[in-house]
């Protein structure tokens, strides 16, 4: 039976643990659940105490010696506390030291968890320069960005999705003729079969590219199957205004001359009710940004 | 003890900040410097005693690089903004760092180089020591660092230079407690003394022995925060004091002098 997401990390957690002397950090890993199943029982863990700001900074301490620590945030939302060192210090160390921080930042999110717990905050960190950032969705995914950061010396933050943790599938490109490409990021990858599957109703036919990479962006799949729609719609699980889904959005209009639209939350806060959830796109969701964007097009 | 020694090492520092005020003034050195006139005497003394120590430096930190053996043609570069610079001219004044003490900088922000060095301890287990001030040790990412350091009982020594001043604020205005009875209540090794380089070694000497341990040190910044401005005389001088302890202190001072001043006058002509 193929491994799930949950499972490949614990796999590669384990073996960078107990073979490569590398480190854990994070707070309550030990606790109930060992983060939803990803975190082997091993050595090298660190628990950290209650104190966000500092845990960064020993752990950017950490990765300067070449140990390469994996940092877990349990929620993204976290972050805001965690990215002072990272950002400040991790990021920058290569251009103003010479001398890298590598450190694997476990950034993980979740659905319908509130205010302060449901937060995919990628967009702030393809922001700052200095970073690789991605968001694997499938086993394969993360074998190869933890393949990829073993192999360079940035600090990368990888933007989970706790929603991903069973899925033991591999998503697949579509390249041919079609109305539209879907360009769907993170937790809302698990969404736009559905969409399509909605939209084939009306005769509007969908390709699919994935984004795993979003800095540095890797587009060769998009830009390929966008060669072969009219319009595409960038659609993420983070902050619309000024997030990765605009961003993506602008750069592939400029690059290709088609009309790509953006879809995000909304620029509100994420309530813990369902009419204040502010959740990441939903099939149905997309589907009505991409009806939007052909009739503007057929206009 | 060799007080010669710990004397030359503050005679380089002084020396060697005098002449970066002067390019200051005259704007050779156009941006932000930040000057450890004044404080010369904990790293010059406690660099005697942590050689292979790796050293986490803040942003004053000209006197820990050069203390501890820094290249120091590099670090004018650096100030100067040459890409031969001990960080190719990019981090500047605040951001120095010297792989072969081993020293690493930090990116500015104040007592960041706390958690760093913390980290650092713990996952080398290598001796290592941090170098900051009385405002940075306030940071709460400082203070839970010293925390981490007596939980997980990490090489570490925490030396914080205390010029009694944020910017202009004295510490009176900032809070009512002191950091010694923070770590002390943490459970580091803790000390407060004045920065006479006798006190300072001799204390050191022991703490070295039961890390993790922190000392607080009060010292006298005589320039401003940053740049080479002063707001009147300083209220004392450790320096100054030596020169009447130190047997042939006017020659090492003088020989400390020409050094610097032919090696600024040399790095100069290169621009």
């Amino acid at each position: 039976m193929a491994k799930t997401v949950a499972e490949t990390i614990k796999e590669i957690i384990r073996k960078h643990l107990e073979k490569n002397n590398g480190l854990l950090f994070g707070q309550a890993i030990t606790a109930v659940g060992w983060v939803n199943n990803t975190v082997p029982n091993c050595k090298n863990i660190i628990e950290f105490p209650m104190a966000d700001v500092s845990n960064m900074g020993i752990a950017c301490g950490a990765a300067i010696s070449g140990r390469r620590p994996i940092i877990i945030i349990r929620f993204q939302d976290f972050m805001w506390l965690n990215s002072s060192t990272l950002i400040n210090y991790a990021a920058k160390s290569k251009d103003i030291f010479g001398t890298p921080t590598p450190i694997f930042v476990r950034a993980l999110a979740q659905k319908n968890a509130g205010c302060v717990h449901s937060a995919v905050l990628h967009s702030i960190f393809m922001h700052m320069p200095g970073f690789r950032v991605c968001s694997p969705m499938t086993p394969k995914e993360y074998k190869e960005v933890w393949n990829d950061f073993m192999n360079n010396d940035d600090p990368m933050y990888v933007s989970e999705h706790r929603s991903s943790f069973n899925n033991s599938r591999e998503f697949r490109n579509s390249y041919k003729k079609a109305d539209v490409t879907l360009i769907p990021i993170s937790i809302t990858r698990f969404n736009v079969d559905k969409t399509i599957e909605i939209l084939a109703k009306e005769n509007i036919t969908c390709n699919v590219a994935h984004v795993v990479w979003l800095k540095p962006f890797k587009k060769d799949n998009i830009l390929k199957a966008l060669s072969n729609s009219k319009c595409g719609v960038v659609v993420d699980a983070d902050f619309e205004i000024s997030g990765a889904s605009q961003s993506i959005a602008y750069s592939l209009m400029y690059e290709t001359g088609a009309p790509v639209k953006a879809l995000g939350l909304y620029d509100r806060s994420v309530g813990v009710t369902p009419e204040t959830e502010n959740p990441a796109p939903d099939a149905h969701s997309i589907a009505e940004k991409v009806r939007q964007l052909l009739r503007k097009i057929k206009k | 003890m060799n007080l010669q020694e710990i004397f030359r090492r503050m005679c380089l520092i002084r020396y060697f900040e005098l002449q970066v005020a002067e390019a200051v003034k005259k704007k050779i050195i156009p941006w932000l410097a930040y000057l450890s006139v004044g404080q010369e005497a904990p790293s010059a003394t406690i660099s005697t005693l942590t050689k292979g120590y790796s050293v986490f430096t803040q942003h004053r930190g000209h006197s820990v690089y050069l203390a501890y053996g820094g290249n120091i043609e590099q670090l004018i570069d650096e100030l100067l903004g040459c890409k031969t610079g001990c960080c190719k001219g990019e981090g500047g004044s605040p951001c120095i760092q010297d792989l072969n003490i081993p020293m690493y900088g930090h990116h500015g922000l104040i007592g960041e180089n706390i958690p760093l060095a913390t980290g650092y301890a713990l996952a080398t287990g290598n001796s290592t020591v941090a170098y900051f001030g009385d405002a940075a040790a306030e940071e709460d990412y400082a203070l839970t660092s010293f925390g981490f350091a007596a939980t997980h009982k990490l090489p570490i020594l925490y030396i914080c230079e205390d010029n009694n001043l944020s910017i202009l604020t004295p510490i009176k205005d900032r809070r009512n407690w002191n950091v010694y009875d923070v770590t002390t209540a943490m459970g580091l090794k803790s000390a407060a003394i004045i920065d006479d380089p006798k006190i300072i070694f001799n204390t050191v000497k022991e703490l070295i022995n039961h890390l993790p341990a922190f000392v607080n040190i009060q010292t006298c910044r005589h320039l401003w925060h940053v740049g080479c401005g002063n707001d009147g005389p300083p209220k004392w001088d450790r320096l100054d004091e030596m020169r009447n302890i130190v047997s042939n202190a006017k020659e090492i001072e003088e020989q400390m002098r020409m050094y610097v001043e032919d090696l600024w006058q040399k790095q100069l002509q290169k621009l």
